[in-house]
């Protein structure tokens, strides 16, 4: 036996050693997490709407609207207002035209036309008259950006190869594919009703990429990014517990 | 002369120091596991009085952090569990069980600090 072969057995010996020693137990634990603004002051809450853009396909304004107030309504101590979704472009383009600033683009295609319309957000004035208007509550509103995307991706795959006498093994293979797919990027802000300023505001981007040759719909792909999102977004306004395991050990 | 029986009080003071350590070890080990019998039923403040105390006694003791960092994580008492990760690592920077809760607890972590763009 050559000195490293006994170097290695006793490494081995050592681990072996060391984890018979060893006892773990997996337990479940539950991790709270504090919610990041304090809305003891609100007793509702109310989604008001959104600057959207994008892709067509998709209503991005009804579509987070809808799916917020559900999401608040089963996972949130606050009272979710019902009410019709607030026309933000429509407002904001109504103040440039007071303002007497150039016409807004419309539809909104890129991040670059939504900043135009962002202003909205620091009206002080207009969110505490919605606020007035729902009996003071917490706004939520924001923007949102659902675009398509296209990217090359290296994807590696086994190949089964044989040889002359018939021995089968496998060779890696890579190479690049075409991946296509969308993009969901944009801020969710917390308005006070009261005073119609913002309390906090929170940027988020996700993104999903699927094979080419795959019809994925527009709207099943927004779900699916927005249930990224979700946790973050319930974060801010509630405590969560993150259940998970650990071992403990002995 | 003189060095020989320096070497030899060495050899003693290490002699009766050995079984001292090897206790410490042991009482730590009752304190690990009787912390895991009452974490087991939900009694993690109880469980973490006992890994306490089991750090205290053993400070090399690598399970002892390791669990008292699961029971802070347990109390949403985030930095005192990443202080014990780290430590419970740095005792012992291979155990896989240890890197595996350092790493899912980080991801929650991440997540609680995550900044947001104001």
């Amino acid at each position: 036996m050559t000195a490293q072969t006994s170097r290695t057995a006793l490494s081995l010996a050592a681990v072996v050693f060391v984890t018979a020693c060893t006892s773990f137990y997996e337990i479940p634990i539950e991790t709270p997490i504090k919610a990041k603004l304090d809305v003891g002051a609100f007793q509702r809450v109310l989604v008001a709407g959104f600057l959207a853009g994008g892709a067509d396909d998709v209503d991005g304004n009804l579509e987070t609207t809808r799916l917020l107030r559900s999401q608040l309504r089963t996972k949130s101590q606050l009272r979710v207002i019902d009410t019709d979704v607030l026309p933000l472009m429509d407002v904001a383009a109504e103040d440039s035209k007071t303002d007497g600033s150039t016409a807004l683009p419309n539809p909104i295609k890129s991040d670059k036309d939504l900043e135009v319309y962002e202003h909205v957000f620091a009206d002080v004035d207009y969110w505490k008259k919605i606020g007035e208007e729902y009996q003071q509550p917490l706004i939520v509103t924001g923007t949102v950006m659902f675009t398509s995307r296209q990217a090359q991706q290296m994807q590696q795959r086994e190949q089964e190869v044989f040889d002359s006498l018939g021995r089968r093994r496998t060779v890696a293979e890579r190479r690049l594919v075409e991946r296509k797919g969308f993009g969901l990027q944009g801020r969710f802000i917390f308005i006070d009703g009261r005073t119609g300023t913002t309390l906090h505001s929170q940027r988020f981007t996700e993104s999903i990429l699927y094979d080419a040759n795959r019809q994925t719909p527009a709207l099943s792909s927004y779900f699916e990014l927005m249930d990224k999102l979700i946790p973050t977004f319930l974060a801010t306004l509630s405590s969560q517990k993150v259940k998970g395991t650990r071992i403990l050990l002995n | 002369m003189r060095v020989p029986a320096i070497l030899g009080a060495l050899l003693l003071v290490a002699a009766a120091a050995a079984p001292l350590a090897a206790d410490e070890r042991e009482d730590a080990k009752n304190q690990v596991e009787f912390g895991i019998k009452v974490a087991q039923l939900g009694l993690w403040r109880e469980a973490l009085s006992h890994w306490e105390r089991a750090a205290k006694l053993d400070p090399t003791y690598a399970p002892a952090y390791n669990n008292l960092a699961i029971g802070y994580e347990q109390q949403g008492e985030f930095e005192k569990a990443r202080v014990a990760y780290e430590k419970a690592l740095q005792l012992n920077p291979n155990n896989a069980y240890i890197k595996q809760n350092y790493e899912l607890f980080k991801e929650i972590n991440d997540r609680t600090n995550k900044p947001d763009g104001a």
